[in-house]
């Protein structure tokens, strides 16, 4: 559970998380917009379907793979949140078709 | 924001990474006139020690402290150059030819270049404790960047757990942001003072002397530090609930924790360096993978060097200097005429960089972690990615496999997405003592390109000239 300093920017765009919608802050990574919205785990694993969450925030774990806009397997902490983004919680392996 | 389409065919020096090591050495080498390009993964520069410097939300400079706030002029240096920046770019390989893959945006390219200096920087080093994987735990370093980034910290219980001065400069940030942190769990063995003794004398005349004691006395006064843990675990269904620790021999503690940060040092990130075939030796004294390197950098594969804490770990102040000593390196060989005086500008460089590297042993030596935080047992996962156990390593010691290498096509371990970074040193050393020979004799995973994951369709998307498309097309 993450939450922001006062004073830190106001959260001005419109995103979509697993459908429902969700505020981000200009500046932030998809990563950051996750911990914000208070997400518990952003994916389930190809293995076990443990639930993972982001674990480095610098692109070297590959934990915090999601599907954004479709796309899978991307890596959350290293793309910039953008107004309007769709991003779902990946569950096991990214699907064929996205 | 660059794409793909601005990467020219060829440069001068290309360098990979945007820390204070890949700023300086774009900085100096576009300075004396070579085109240079800088590419970094990250959305803007400054590396992980100064990350989001140009843009971060965090208003107050004392929450940060100034050692943050100096890497702004390394970026104001750099973008006073005539390099080219591109960011959000994924180097994901570099032949021996000096070939660089990159990807920006999904989209592909291949540049060539005279010199390349990898300053790709360090990692932190895997903390396999039972749990670590669980929602909820995560590095010291990336709640940093969340609150260097994002403005953002934790909130109900936290704890923070490990050693090393990264663990104490985040609880001083966050309680000078006013965050309660619940208990500080200190896992220094009590015996690395006994070891890093004989060389506190040079450390009094270390910059970070000074600094790194007020640090932590401040800490000690305002938040609860809980020294000597041996033992530590996470625990919690589905999600962090509670972290369980020993002192000494002691009888275990629950504590309830909503967060629980994990920090045991930095090593060098590798992969790139290793994929291109620099040699590597074990450093027993960091416990990791180090390049071999000359005074400038550079390693036995003609035209590339290293800079920063990729080549051995020192610090964000020796990352400077090593990154300008790596461009001189490059300025000398490609203009050797350049018209400046770089003896003199070396002669104060090295100096520079004699004074931040002092007492460096005294800090690797305190900080040493225990070997049993390095070394996990049972069912504690050490392969992240393909969740592979302690035990599943050491059983397979006992097979008969001696390396890393061959545990992959048994274990599939190192195999995931990560490549290894997050199990590759805990690999090698269990293997090692398994086995009952030093790390330098198990040696570590082979490393190849592409050393971050690309879909097909990058690959497909390059530019290719007619003789490939008529190498494979039939008729």
């Amino acid at each position: 559970m993450f939450q922001r300093l006062p004073d830190t920017g106001d959260a001005t765009l419109a995103v979509t998380l697993d459908g429902k919608p969700v505020r981000a802050r200009p500046g932030d990574t998809v990563a950051a917009t996750l911990f914000a919205a208070g997400l518990d785990h952003c994916r389930t694993t190809p293995v076990s379907g443990a639930p993972r969450a982001p674990y480095c925030m610098m692109g070297v774990c590959f934990e915090c793979l999601v599907t954004i806009d479709g796309v899978g397997n991307r890596q959350a902490c290293l793309v910039s949140v953008q107004d309007g983004m769709t991003i779902d919680t990946q569950r096991g392996k990214r699907e064929l078709d996205r | 924001m660059s794409g793909v389409a601005d990467v020219r065919d060829s440069y001068d020096v290309a360098i990979v990474g945007a820390g204070p090591a890949g700023l300086v050495a774009a900085t100096v080498c576009a300075g004396a006139g070579l085109s240079t390009v800088l590419f970094d993964e990250q959305p803007a520069p400054g590396g992980q020690i100064y990350r989001a410097i140009t843009g971060t939300p965090v208003q107050r400079p004392s929450i940060l402290g100034n050692d943050y706030w100096y890497g702004a002029r390394l970026v104001r240096a750099f973008r006073a150059s005539a390099a080219q920046y591109v960011p959000g770019a994924t180097v994901w390989s570099l032949s021996r030819e000096r070939e660089i893959g990159v990807s920006i945006d999904g989209a592909a390219r291949l540049t060539q270049a005279k010199r390349v200096i990898i300053a790709t920087g360090a990692l932190e080093r895997p903390f396999p404790i039972p749990g670590w994987t669980l929602p909820g735990v995560m590095t010291a370093g990336a709640a940093q960047i969340l609150l260097k980034s994002g403005g953002l910290v934790p909130q109900g219980r936290t704890v923070l757990a490990g050693c090393g001065p990264l663990l104490w400069l985040l609880a001083w940030q966050y309680l000078n942001a006013g965050v309660t942190i619940d208990a500080i769990l200190d896992t220094t063995p009590r015996e690395n003072r006994r070891t890093a003794w004989p060389h506190a004398a040079s450390f009094l005349l270390s910059p970070y002397f000074r600094k790194g004691l007020r640090l932590m006395l401040s800490v000690r006064r305002r938040g609860k530090v809980i020294p000597g843990v041996t033992d530590l675990r996470a625990e919690g269904d589905g999600k962090l609930q509670q972290v369980v620790y020993r002192i000494g021999d002691g009888a275990e503690t629950r504590l309830p924790a909503d967060t629980l940060l994990l920090h045991q040092g930095v090593v060098p990130n590798v992969n790139l360096a290793m994929s291109v075939g620099i040699e590597h030796r074990w450093d027993e004294e960091q416990l990791c993978w180090v390049p071999v390197v000359d005074g400038y950098g550079g390693t036995a594969v003609e035209g590339i060097a290293i800079a920063g804490d990729g080549a051995g770990i020192a610090g964000a102040w020796a990352a400077e200097e090593r990154g300008r000593l790596a461009a001189l390196g490059a300025v000398r060989a490609l203009k050797p005429d350049g018209g400046r005086d770089l003896s003199r500008d070396e002669a104060q460089v090295r100096l520079a960089l004699a004074r931040v590297e002092r007492g460096r042993l005294f800090l690797d030596r305190l900080y040493r972690p225990a070997g049993r935080f390095r070394q996990p047992e049972g069912d504690t996962l050490v392969c992240r990615c393909e969740e592979v156990t302690a035990k599943q390593i050491v059983d397979t010691v006992a097979l008969g496999c001696t390396g890393p290498n061959q545990m992959k096509s048994f274990l599939r371990c190192g195999m995931g997405p990560c490549q290894g970074r997050l199990c590759g040193l805990t690999v090698t050393e269990l293997i090692a003592r398994t086995r009952g020979v030093p790390p330098s004799e198990v040696g570590y995973y082979r490393l190849r390109p592409p050393v971050k994951p690309i879909t097909l369709a990058e690959l497909a998307g390059l530019p290719k000239d007619e003789a490939a498309i008529k190498a494979v097309v039939r008729g």
